[in-house]
């Protein structure tokens, strides 16, 4: 007993001089080589990590590191380029408008990059291109999103912590395709995860708290929502239907295993948000959502109700959209583990219970209307507006592994002769008439001028000069590629009429 | 002196015969059915169930075309002709002008007998794109929308029976009209056609932000790109509502902009049974061309850009009158924008001009009326120059 103290005593120093001088000299990022498995086996389990995006190749590595800006290097990244930040602080908005980047957070010695907004700055990063991977990032004290994707693709968006930063944690927008996993958000005023108006969508193994909603899946359709530890919100896990949106529906959501408690944080939502009409209590609030189905998650301690289902009619803030069907139908109930809800539940529950003179704590209440929805072993709760349902004809979603597509959504291929076409009709045609005159001389003249030379004309529509005194210069081509530069001088040099 | 009327007007027709266009209009491809069809560099990419809402490289919306050269045509000289109005001193493009952004630059558009309307003109620009049409959203058709401004009293005060007579009764139109329609007798629906045919083809999407989108980052300056990113945060939200390419997601909004001084409330779409919940309500206009279209707001109320920018910022219902209780869009809060801000963004606004592709204003018009005087100003040049100027 006493050796082994001593022995102790006598390896620690030499393990954090070790460690010090380690971390001092070698701050190396992570190799980025393939994942190998325990037993080598072929069998993917559940726990297999999911990916969404064919890396190919990896392009060049840039590295950040403290006083230098991300954007830099998102800007000097070329398509398939992985940019690697190292620990520190970042003041920044990083916009990624460009496909296939991989932006990397690098952790050592447990630090990981911090993007840090001082209250001041709008949102730490948004994308536009597809393909983009964000992980390892510590994102706090921004005023509008910690991560926001507009119209990405094959998005993941995984082991990131998000603390204390505005509206949304992490919010793909218009999206197909996307996984959000392993990030840790708490302390935000609107959903710290929200998914809006996207397809195909995976979000597990996220611990999301304090904030008002946790996980929100709005106006998408084919979501999994699983193995999340949602706690401490105002409402846990919600699936809506936002009406006025150009995406009119939600649809074939699963919520499994989730971890759903206490979530009676006092609502702090923006006046006039939907969210601002949660009752604080909500373990899971289904609004005119439909094929949703609960399954084997750990309702506990939420204490307006376990599980809320409503239409837009009966619930607040909600504007008219004659295009949104206001119902929720085919919601389906499993089995789940619920306990000590609706402790403290609102008086439009206690009114509804009446109704069916019952009394107690309500774990699942449903208000207004809801088509072919089921419950399974209801006994087992209590609940409201429920009793007519019939038993599902189903016990388990085991069949479906995620929602994600098998293959990414593959960029639309287009040949070089149809950008060419696009850019003549879309661009020169507004100067250049086949015959006769418009703004420049017709294209019949250029291609006599022209006939065999599409390169050469490429290279004028770069850099044109001023040719002729009855005409007026034109401009520089100069924002269209090499690639789309010839192209259109082929295709000019070709078209009839 | 009959003879002598005769013979004139044999002369007119020969000599100052108008013939409609055979090709289509810049950026349309000429299809099987002698269809006009839209041809842009968005029909590089794809959107989400094909709603035309997106980021940077999303496909468009469905549009209207496949409208004929001929019609198309003939729309361009229906559109300008003030034999259209019930007193021949209006034309469609009195109150959109091509020099204006198809808008009319005031704030309240007045109609052929001088009576103020009660509502700015909106721009046409990619008008073809639009599900709704007029700010209140009230019309589903380019079709059915263009009678409507045409047949209204304080508008340009015609009705069907003139119009038709006027048009029937002119020297050129029945044989324009034969050729776009293959007709001896000229009927409502084909003026309607030919109109949102013309419509259809006033298209912007060559901008530098287009030039940027598609991956040509030095299209806009360092100010712009800034103004873009507040454009599209969350914290401005202005992206939620205008959603690219056309800087629209196409819904009703209840914003709660102010009234000019003295007018009454305008309850927007909010006046349909059923619609009581979007009482206030607006149809999001589109942004591009923009900073072309002053003033701004269903009713001309924001002299400019930036105080139509201000307005998202100065708290959620500043301006609602205290007798209404609207149901304000959720993304209306307060986002606390700095001048600074505030500035960046009307930058932005500004790389959303393109007019490369307006179309000609006829030079003479078929029914022998001259050109409105408003629309005598002259067009600015062609504005789809590249690249940015720092």
């Amino acid at each position: 007993m006493k050796k082994t103290t001593i022995a102790l005593a006598l390896l620690l120093p030499v393990a954090f001089i070790a460690g010090q001088y380690f971390s001092g000299t070698a701050q190396q990022a992570p190799s980025l080589a393939a994942d190998v498995s325990f037993s080598g086996g072929a069998a993917a389990s559940n726990n297999a990590k999911k990916s969404v995006i064919d890396h190919g190749e990896v392009g060049q590595v840039h590295q950040v590191k403290p006083g230098q800006l991300i954007m830099d290097a998102v800007k000097a990244a070329q398509p398939g380029d992985v940019i690697q930040v190292f620990p520190g602080d970042y003041v920044e908005t990083v916009y990624i408008d460009k496909d296939n980047i991989r932006l990397s957070g690098v952790i050592i010695d447990g630090k990981r990059p911090r993007l840090y907004g001082e209250n001041r700055l709008n949102d730490a990063i948004l994308y536009s291109g597809n393909n983009i991977l964000i992980e390892n990032f510590l994102i706090t004290k921004y005023k509008g999103n910690g991560i926001m994707g507009q119209a990405g693709n094959n998005f993941e968006i995984r082991h990131n912590i998000i603390e204390d930063t505005g509206v949304y944690g992490i919010f793909p927008q218009l999206g197909i395709n996307g996984l959000v996993e392993h990030n840790v958000i708490s302390g935000i005023e609107d959903a710290a995860i929200y998914v809006g108006m996207s397809d195909h969508i995976h979000v597990a193994n996220n611990e999301v708290f304090d904030s008002v909603a946790g996980i929100e899946i709005e106006n998408s359709r084919h979501a999994v929502v699983e193995n999340n530890f949602v706690h401490n919100n105002t409402g846990g896990i919600l699936a809506f239907v936002t009406p006025g949106l150009p995406i009119k529906d939600t649809v074939d959501v699963i919520i499994r295993n989730n971890w759903i408690s206490n979530n009676n944080t006092a609502n702090f939502g923006a006046p006039g948000s939907m969210v601002a009409g949660i009752p604080a209590g909500t373990g899971i609030l289904i609004m005119a959502a439909d094929e949703v189905i609960i399954e084997d998650n750990i309702i506990i301690g939420n204490k307006t109700a376990g599980i809320i289902i409503t239409d837009h009619q009966n619930a607040p803030n909600t504007t008219l959209d004659p295009e949104s069907d206001p119902t929720p139908d085919k919601v389906m109930i499993l089995n789940n583990l619920m306990y000590n809800n609706g402790y403290d539940t609102i008086a439009e529950a206690k009114v509804l219970m009446a109704t069916e003179l019952k009394q107690g704590q309500p774990d699942i209440i449903r208000v207004g209307n809801s088509n072919n929805s089921c419950i399974n072993n209801p006994q087992q709760y209590i609940t409201v507006g429920v009793s007519k349902w019939p038993a599902c004809s189903f016990t388990n979603t085991d069949s479906v592994l995620n929602y994600l597509l098998d293959e990414p959504a593959a960029p639309r291929t287009v040949a070089a002769e149809e950008k060419g076409k696009y850019v003549y009709l879309g661009v020169c045609t507004g100067c250049h008439a086949y015959t006769g005159r418009l703004i420049g001389p017709p294209v019949q003249v250029i291609q006599s001028l022209y006939m065999d030379e599409p390169q050469a004309l490429a290279d004028y529509i770069l850099n044109p000069l001023k040719k002729r005194d009855d005409y007026p210069a034109m401009p520089k081509q100069d924002y269209l590629d090499a690639e789309t530069r010839l192209a259109v001088a082929e295709y000019m040099l070709n078209v009839g009429n | 002196m009959m003879l002598y009327g005769l013979l004139l007007a044999a002369s007119l027709s020969t000599a100052d015969g108008f013939s409609l266009s055979q090709s289509c209009p810049p950026s349309f491809e000429l299809v099987a059915g002698n269809q006009c069809k839209l041809v842009s560099r968005y029909d590089m990419y794809d959107s989400l169930q094909n709603k035309g809402v997106g980021g940077t490289q999303t496909a468009l919306p469905e549009r209207r075309d496949g409208f004929s050269p001929q019609q198309i045509d003939l729309g361009r000289y229906l559109f300008f002709d003030p034999l259209l109005s019930g007193n021949h001193q209006q034309a469609c493009a009195s109150c959109h002008q091509p020099a204006r952004g198809f808008a009319d630059g005031k704030a309240l558009s007045s109609g052929a007998n001088g009576q103020l309307g009660n509502r700015s003109a909106p721009s046409l620009w990619n008008v073809g794109f639009l599900k709704k049409l007029f700010w209140d959203g009230r019309s589903d058709t380019l079709e059915q929308q263009a009678l409507i401004p045409m047949l209204a009293e304080h508008e340009m005060a015609n009705t069907p029976a003139k119009l038709l007579a006027d048009l029937q009764a002119n020297n050129h139109y029945p044989a324009l009209f034969r050729q776009a329609f293959n007709t001896d007798r000229i009927e409502l629906p084909q003026v309607a056609t030919a109109l949102a045919a013309f419509q259809s083809s006033l298209v912007s999407l060559n901008s530098r932000y287009d030039h940027y989108a598609h991956g040509y980052h030095q299209a806009l300056t360092e100010q712009e790109i800034k103004g873009m990113n507040v454009f599209r945060s969350f914290v401005a939200r202005c992206a939620e509502c205008h959603t690219p390419p056309l800087f629209t997601n196409q819904q009703i909004a209840v914003i709660g902009t102010p009234e000019p001084d003295g007018m009454p409330f305008d309850a927007g779409a909010g006046v349909k049974p059923g619609w009581e919940k979007l009482r206030g309500g607006f149809k999001v206009p589109t942004l591009r061309n923009i900073a072309l279209t002053a003033p701004y707001m269903h009713s001309g109320r924001f002299a400019t850009l930036g105080e139509a920018t201000e307005f998202y910022s100065k708290g959620r219902g500043h301006a609602v009158p205290a007798n209404e209780d609207l149901l304000l869009h959720w993304h209306i809060w307060e986002p606390k924008l700095t001048a600074e801000e505030v500035e960046q963004i009307t930058a932005f606004l500004g790389s959303l001009t393109d007019q490369s592709l307006t179309p000609q204003t006829p030079k003479r018009l078929p029914s022998g009326l001259a050109l409105p005087s408003e629309l005598h100003t002259e067009l600015p040049p062609n504005t789809a120059t590249s690249g940015a100027t720092e």
